[in-house]
Parts: C-alpha cells; structure tokens; sequence
C-alpha cells in the first residue's frame, strides 16, 4: 500500500502568497502551480508525493486544526481566532518575517476619557445605564476578542459580527467600537480612532505551522524535515 | 455525561421525580420553558462572558439564538411574561437539560450537556423567610433522593455591598468598586491604585483640559471639551454624546483633586473579604470588625442572624455550615446569599447543587420594578452518581 500525499497549504492570492512562494523559492522549494494559472492546486519541485493546495488564509488555519493538511502558511491572528486549544492541534516551526499586521481594539479618537482597557469597563457602565445597551464591538475576530477582553476584565458588551469595512462601524452608527487587523493605522486614522494603550491582541506575522492533528506517516515526517531544513527551522 | 443508555436515563428521571414532588408538593409549579432561547436578552442584559458559555446560532431568518445555558433567566421571562407589571408573587419548578460550552467537549464532572431540577421564588416580601424556604426545600430534595452527606457553604453579597455604602468613598469610588468586585484581580487593583491617588488615568495632554473643568458647571465643562475637539480637529462620531464623554472627564478631574483612599479603608475592605469560617462565629467576626471600625452594619447583618435562626428553625445543620466572604464573587447574577451544597473532596463533581439571592435580573430584562428572587439549581447527573456512590 502506498501512503497518501503530504499537502502543503499556502494562501491563494494576494501579497501572503507571493511573498509565501518567495520564501520557498529563496530556500530552494520551487512551489509550481498545476494545470490552470488560475487553479489552486500544485507541486514541490523536486518532491514527489508532496501535493500543494492554494487556501483562503482561514481556511488553512481551519485545516491545520482538524488535520487535513500538514503543513501550512497562515497568519498568527487567524491561528489564534480559530484554535482554542493550540498545544493540543499545531506547532508553530517558523515566523516567517512578513505579513505583519496587529489585531488592536480601536476607539473613536474622540473618547478622550477613555485611554486603556480598564476604562473601558467604565464606560460600558454608564453607556448601558444612559441608552439601556450595551457597547457594541465590531469584529471578525469574535473568539480573539472574548478572550482578551475576558482577560481584561471587561465584560459589559456584546459583539456584532463584522465581515468586512470594519473600521466604518463607529461612524456609521452600527457598533461603538472595533477588533481590527492593522498593518500601519492609516486605515484606523482615517475613520477617527485610535487604539487603546493596552490594546494590543496579537502581534501577528506569517507562520509556518504544522498540524498535529494530520496523519503523520513515514513519508510525510521526512518531507517536513527537509522542508524545516531548507527553510532553516 | 447526559444519559446514554436508557437505564441510566430511567435513574435520573425517577431521581428528578422524587426532586419535583418535594418541590410541587409545597405548592412550586412546574414550568417547562423553551429550551431555544432569545439571544439578545443574554448578550445584550447578562453580558458577552455568556456568548463564550453559550452555544449560539443564527435560525433561517437570521435570529440569533442560543441553547440556554441555565434555566433562571428562562423562567425568570415566563414570570415576566406573566406577570408584566412584575408585582405579583409567583414559586416555579422545574427538571430539564441546559447546555454549556466545555473545553475539550467536557467530561463527567464538567459536562456541556446536563440536567438540572430546581426552583425560583419571586417577589416574596420577606426575604430571609424565601431565603430559608429555598435552601431547606433544597436541602430535602437531595436527602429524598439519597444524598446523606454533604457540605453546607454560603456567601453574603448584601453584606459586602452595604458595607461599601456605609464608607466614606466618593460615590464614584464606591460604584467602581461594587462593579469590580466580580472579578477579584481588578478589584484588588483598583484599591490599590486608588490608596496610591493614581485613580484617573489621563494623559499630561489631558491633564491641561481636565484643570479647567469644573463639576459646578457642566455646561461650561462641555463648551471647553467641545473647544478642545475643536483645536485638535476630532469629530464627534459613535453613539456617546459630548455630555456622556464630559461627564467622565469630570470624574476624572475630581480624582485628579481628590486625596487618595486612606489606608485603613483598604484594609478594612480586605480584611472583611478574608473572612471565613463557621457561619455563627463568621457573623462575629464581621460584628467586631465592623464595630471596631466605627461602622453599624444595621440591617444587613441582622439580616444574617435572622436568616441564620431561620435555618436553625427549618432544621438545617449549622454546625458544619461554612461561611466565606469571598463565596460567589464569580457569580456575576447574584446580589445577595449565594450557597452551594457540596460533597468534600470531590472537586467540580462533588458540587451538586447551587443557589442564591438574583434581585437586579428581573429589572435587567425588562420588569419595571425591581423584584426579588431566589432561586437553586440542582446538578442531577452529580447529584445520582454521588448517591450511587461511584463519584462522578
């Protein structure tokens, strides 16, 4: 019987996965896209049974999870988001010294009052009294934010899921506040907030993880040796 | 773990009829509420910390619901929902199961799938009575199910939050601290940076608006923090109003001004919450502390003397009852007794059953008066495999 093959995630488009191909090039991992240009599958040059599949970022920290790939290049804030438990699931072998990017709690600029977490407890206190509600937090980050606010002591707000435009929420009147990824503030800036002195949730970078959770069989643990020795893990 | 073979299944329903007769037999009614609950009224009045505990989803329509994590808040919206002007009296009971998220999937002792039996008792006009009532009432339950031994621990909440009211705090000061004290870090904390006069956190950017405030004048207050916004170019964007914002600032330019908490209040403070012990000698122990501070508890520690002569009378053992005055500080609900029935040694699995004082969540969830309820809980998976011996 023959194994199945390794996979390798890497993300499918934008800067993450250039930037991803680079560093397996650079380390003499030529990665090679299969059939179509626009296809989302491909190969290791060099490497046979090694299959590489082209995933959204959040995808491949959800497959790193349940073990369906074995390797994968993600970001440190997705991997947090979506794994409650990470000892049990992955190991982190590498940061791979790209795709910086914060996930910050970020205010309007004109809550001069308030200027760290603990404030923000207060004020949630009064804000509920006053308008009978509770503050409003607009993230994409629902778990990340729990927790760190769990963290923080600060209980009295709720979430509303935001997909996409984030940073808009405060001024167009649909959450109080936001859980955002920010590489430079430009974006924040541009909306009037301002992150909080403590607000700092992760400080993320692109990863190269593996999954503990995949089936590690004889050939696959060697592929991931070489592949750490070839990147300098 | 919930029932996975009909024969363990049959045990905890004979068990929880044994449970519910003690309870309707003295005149609770049985209620079955929706096991699908509302989301909105957990997030938006209990708070996020429930999201992490509950298991939400969102139906075809796009509500969002959620499993309920506990059966009080239901059956407090089915007195509500019967008794809108919330001024009636009304005794519930009630054995189902209540879901809760656990790491891992959970495990015996902490399962996210359970069954609970209990009861609720709105707006009783004496409370001790209601209190003493609840407690023995669960107190039989267990014992007509089998249980013979167990422990006996309780908290008083009203206690502690009397006590702050009667200290010589800026209002402010004392409504902080009140706020914290569900979380023990932060509450240690804040008296800290309290005693240390370091309460406003305020940037030296700040601290040059902040002297021009002043509390006398809030109209002014709030032309000068507009003047500010104005030179420093920020909107005024999101829900909170220049008042709201303005009213904070004024807090904290009267920290600014204020003389730091005095030393022995602090102490005082940490003193009363290290106190533990056996009930009778615990209310002692609180009467001289107090007294030596100057301080007359007045009714809520007669309140503790009348509710524990009320035990005695409903013949529960006080000998063993333990008292702590830290008990049910993470309990968030709970605003006055709060106790736990728990079998020694056994951990998490050996508390099999759990109750307490709930006044402010009828208010919370839209009554328009404050009423007061008490109410218990019984773990049932807990409660027969400690009968049967095996643990759980």
């Amino acid at each position: 019987m023959t194994d199945p093959n390794f996979v390798l995630a890497v993300p499918s488009k934008g800067r993450l996965m250039e930037q991803t191909m680079d560093v397996f090039a650079d380390a003499g991992l030529p990665l090679k896209k299969t059939g179509h240009e626009r296809g989302y599958q491909g190969t290791i040059d060099g490497i046979e049974h090694a299959e590489v599949v082209f995933l959204s970022a959040s995808e491949i920290a959800h497959q790193l999870k349940t073990g369906r790939i074995h390797i994968g290049v993600t970001g440190e804030d997705l991997l947090r988001e979506s794994i409650s438990d990470p000892e049990n699931c992955i190991d982190i072998m590498k940061r791979l010294g790209f795709g910086y990017a914060d996930v910050v709690v970020a205010i309007p600029d004109c809550w001069i009052d308030v200027q760290a977490m603990a404030d923000l407890e207060d004020v949630a206190v009064i804000f509920h009294r006053e308008h009978g509600r509770r503050l409003r937090v607009a993230t994409k980050y629902m778990n990340l934010t729990r927790r760190f606010f769990a963290q923080k002591g600060v209980t009295g707000y709720r979430i509303v899921e935001s997909l996409g435009a984030t940073e808009g929420t405060p001024a167009a009147g649909t959450a109080e506040l936001v859980v955002d990824i920010t590489s430079t503030g430009a974006t924040l800036e541009a909306n009037y907030l301002r992150i909080l002195e403590d607000g700092v949730i992760v400080e993320s970078e692109a990863c190269l993880v593996s999954s503990r959770r995949a089936d590690w069989f004889d050939s696959a643990s060697e592929i991931r040796e070489h592949i750490a020795g070839q990147l300098g893990v | 773990m919930p029932a996975e073979t009909a024969q363990k299944f049959e045990a905890l329903e004979t068990q929880a009829a044994v449970l519910m007769d003690v309870f309707t037999q003295a005149g609770y009614e049985p209620v079955a509420p929706s096991i699908i609950q509302p989301a909105d009224i957990f997030l938006d009045r209990v708070g996020e910390v429930i999201r992490g505990r509950t298991y939400m989803f969102t139906d075809p329509d796009g509500a969002e619901l959620c499993l309920r994590p506990d059966l009080t808040v239901p059956c407090s919206r089915i007195y509500l929902s019967r008794h809108p002007e919330a001024g009636s009296r009304a005794r519930y009971c009630y054995n189902g199961p209540a879901f809760r998220f656990q790491l891992g999937r959970g495990d015996a002792a902490r399962p996210r799938e359970f069954r609970q039996a209990g009861i609720e008792n709105f707006g009783a006009p004496d409370r001790e009575k209601a209190e003493a009532e609840v407690l023995s009432l669960v107190i039989e339950a267990v014992r007509r199910a089998g249980l013979e031994n167990f422990d006996l621990k309780f908290g008083d909440l009203g206690l502690f939050l009397s006590l702050l009211d009667l200290l010589e705090l800026p209002e402010r000061w004392r409504t902080r601290l009140k706020h914290h004290f569900w979380r023990p870090d932060m509450f240690h904390e804040l008296l800290m940076r309290l005693c240390a006069g370091d309460a406003a956190v305020a940037s030296s950017n700040l601290r040059s608006v902040l002297v021009k405030l002043n509390a006398d004048d809030k109209d002014d207050a709030q032309k000068i923090v507009a003047e500010y916004f104005e030179e420093k170019e920020i909107p005024l964007i999101g829900a909170r109003s220049l008042k709201e914002i303005t009213e904070r600032l004024l807090d904290h330019a009267a920290d600014l001004r204020a003389d730091p908490l005095p030393e022995e209040t602090a102490e005082l403070i940490e003193r009363y919450l290290a106190i533990s012990g056996p009930a009778k000698a615990a209310g002692a122990r609180i009467a001289d502390l107090t007294s030596a501070a100057n301080i007359d508890l007045g009714g809520s520690l007669q309140a503790y003397t009348k509710r524990l002569d009320l035990f005695a009378q409903a013949g529960i053992e006080l000998a063993t009852a333990q008292f702590s005055a830290e008990f049910g500080r993470n309990l968030e609900y709970y605003t006055g007794l709060v106790f736990q029935l728990e079998i020694p040694d056994f951990g998490p699995a050996g508390q099999v059953a759990g109750g307490g004082r709930y006044d402010g969540l009828l208010e919370d969830i839209g009554a328009p008066r404050d009423v007061g309820a008490m109410g218990s809980a019984i773990h049932t998976e807990r409660l027969l495999a400690a009968i049967q011996g095996g643990g759980a």
